[in-house]
């Protein structure tokens, strides 16, 4: 007991003879106890702080992105009544996945919900927009989604910030805390591209629709089903079907379809079928980079993709890919001038595949993927 | 095109709370520092302890609202200038000017100035100038 005694008060004696030593000692045990019994509280604390910031981030580009689109609407739709309450209402829609407890066939499933939900979309743009023409209305939808994506974005975070802070779970903010640079960097990309989806410009997904473009600029073109168009070039004595969405308005319509058409068509008879799309860079290669290799080149939700592999596995037809880096940033804000110089850069690989891969006479198809928004025909 | 729009929302306002305890902490620090200054002859080692607290309270609160203040800088969302260049086919006249609403890659356009043909755009882009083009990974 004695030596307790001793022990205790040689433990907490407070050195030095001043009253600012004696404080300053005090400090550092009340520091280290703190630390002990508080300091995972405190690390939650200073996370939910950080969230917290983002958050307040995500709340402002998510309400400029809503107040853009209004602004827009109300711009180029003229509606007659004011159109925020639509557009709140547009800011929820949400569209439910198909059951793919049996997988078979749920391509089709999915590509019958996107349609319908792309049906829908349209026609409640031109309720809020009725003023707008065909390419105004294709931008506008781009736009709303874009805000729409925003508000997903910041209503998700919510959720775990404020689950969070109600349960004071270490690992639900931990979880947010990791995530949130790219998260904030998706919504920075979103916020990019809610300026040029408003007004038309084109965006780094389009490169492969320009590099489509830049090929059949003063052909004649004709229409593909859906929303595509296809005109027919000679490149290095081969006859190349280039395809690309319909634009100057923001679409990418349905490659798939338009590929499957001109197979069919030509009976079968192509000899290869190039496709060119941005695809993200990994950090550290730099943005424009062309690369080359096999494959259907095209993102989304995978239906074109099945529709393209399904139809060259038919056919027995070769395919190739010729992608532009991008990053995820780079590809939803308006076009960088070096993803534009590469739309030449890819020409250039293009021609080079065809004389490889090709003999003379041949059919080839050609088609430049994206979102063709600012980029004509 | 407005370079950058600032609306003032929720987001981007200062609690005039944190505001007011900013500013207190600022007042406090550069009490602590008079003071020391008038104790350094009588009792220096008194005023070492005054200055300590006034650096701390200064150096605190002088970052709390540079973070503040660069919460609001950060909350701007940038529109960079984009560039749309005019083409003449014919013989070559080139033109650069802002993007206007309504342009698109191959649209056509007013007529040249030197041969009367219609011109045509031909690119539409942004230029980054990047801030360090000298990547920290050498490899």
């Amino acid at each position: 007991m004695a030596a307790l005694t001793v022990l205790g008060s040689q433990l907490f004696q407070l050195p030095g003879g001043d009253i600012f030593s004696q404080i300053l000692t005090l400090i550092i045990y009340a520091f280290i106890f703190i630390s002990i019994f508080y300091g995972q509280r405190i690390q939650l604390y200073i996370m939910l702080r950080e969230v917290e910031g983002s958050l307040y981030k995500l709340k402002y580009i998510r309400d400029e992105g809503r107040r853009i689109a209004i602004e827009t609407i109300k711009e180029i739709g003229k509606p007659q009544t004011d159109p925020t309450a639509r557009v709140d209402r547009f800011l929820e829609y949400f569209t439910i996945a198909p059951q793919s407890l049996d997988p078979a066939g749920v391509v089709w499933k999915l590509e019958h919900i996107l349609d319908v939900r792309d049906a829908r979309f349209k026609d409640e743009v031109k309720l809020i927009a009725p003023a707008a023409d065909e390419t105004q209305a294709n931008n506008l939808e781009n736009t709303l989604e874009a805000a729409m994506a925003l508000n997903y974005i910041y209503k998700v975070i919510r959720h775990y910030y404020l689950l969070g802070k109600k349960t004071l779970s270490l690992y639900i903010i931990m979880q947010i805390q990791m995530i949130l640079p790219l998260v904030m960097r998706e919504a920075e990309a979103y916020a990019s591209a809610l300026k040029a989806f408003a007004y038309g410009q084109p965006i780094g997904d389009g490169v492969g629709a320009l590099v489509a473009a830049k090929l059949m600029h003063g052909r004649p073109i004709r229409k593909l089903p859906k929303d595509c168009v296809v005109a027919e070039v000679l490149i290095e004595g081969r006859t190349a079907y280039v395809i690309k969405a319909e634009g100057p308005g923001g679409n990418v319509g349905k490659p798939g379809d338009a590929i499957k058409t001109i197979i069919e068509e030509n009976e079968g008879k192509i000899a290869n079928i190039i496709m060119i799309d941005a695809a993200l860079k990994l950090e550290g290669e730099e943005v424009g980079e062309v690369a080359e290799g096999v494959g259907a080149a095209i993102g989304g939700p995978g239906v074109d993709q099945f529709k393209i592999e399904e139809t060259i596995l038919k056919y027995r037809i070769p395919i190739n890919a010729v992608i532009i880096k991008e990053d995820i940033g780079d590809a939803v804000s308006p076009m960088r001038k070096e993803i534009f110089e590469a739309a030449d850069k890819a020409i250039e690989r293009i021609k080079q595949v065809i004389l490889e891969r090709t003999k003379e006479g041949d059919k080839v198809i050609i088609a430049g993927v994206g979102n063709t928004i600012g980029i004509g025909q | 095109m407005s370079r950058s729009e600032n609306k003032s929302s929720a987001a981007t306002r200062v609690s005039s709370f944190v505001l007011l305890i900013i500013f207190v902490t600022l007042a406090l620090a550069l009490a602590a520092l008079v003071l020391a200054i008038y104790l350094y002859n009588t009792a220096p080692e008194i005023a070492v302890y005054w200055l300590l607290l006034g650096f701390i309270g200064l150096a605190l609160s002088t970052y709390v609202l540079f973070q503040t203040r660069q919460r609001i800088l950060r909350l701007r969302i940038e529109t960079p200038p984009i560039t749309t260049t005019i083409e003449c086919r014919k013989c070559g006249f080139k033109s650069v000017r802002e993007f206007q609403r309504g342009d698109y890659v191959f649209k056509e356009v007013e007529p040249c100035q030197k041969c009367n043909e219609k011109m045509i755009i031909t690119a539409i882009y942004r230029e980054v100038r990047e801030k360090s083009k000298t990547p920290s990974f050498p490899y």
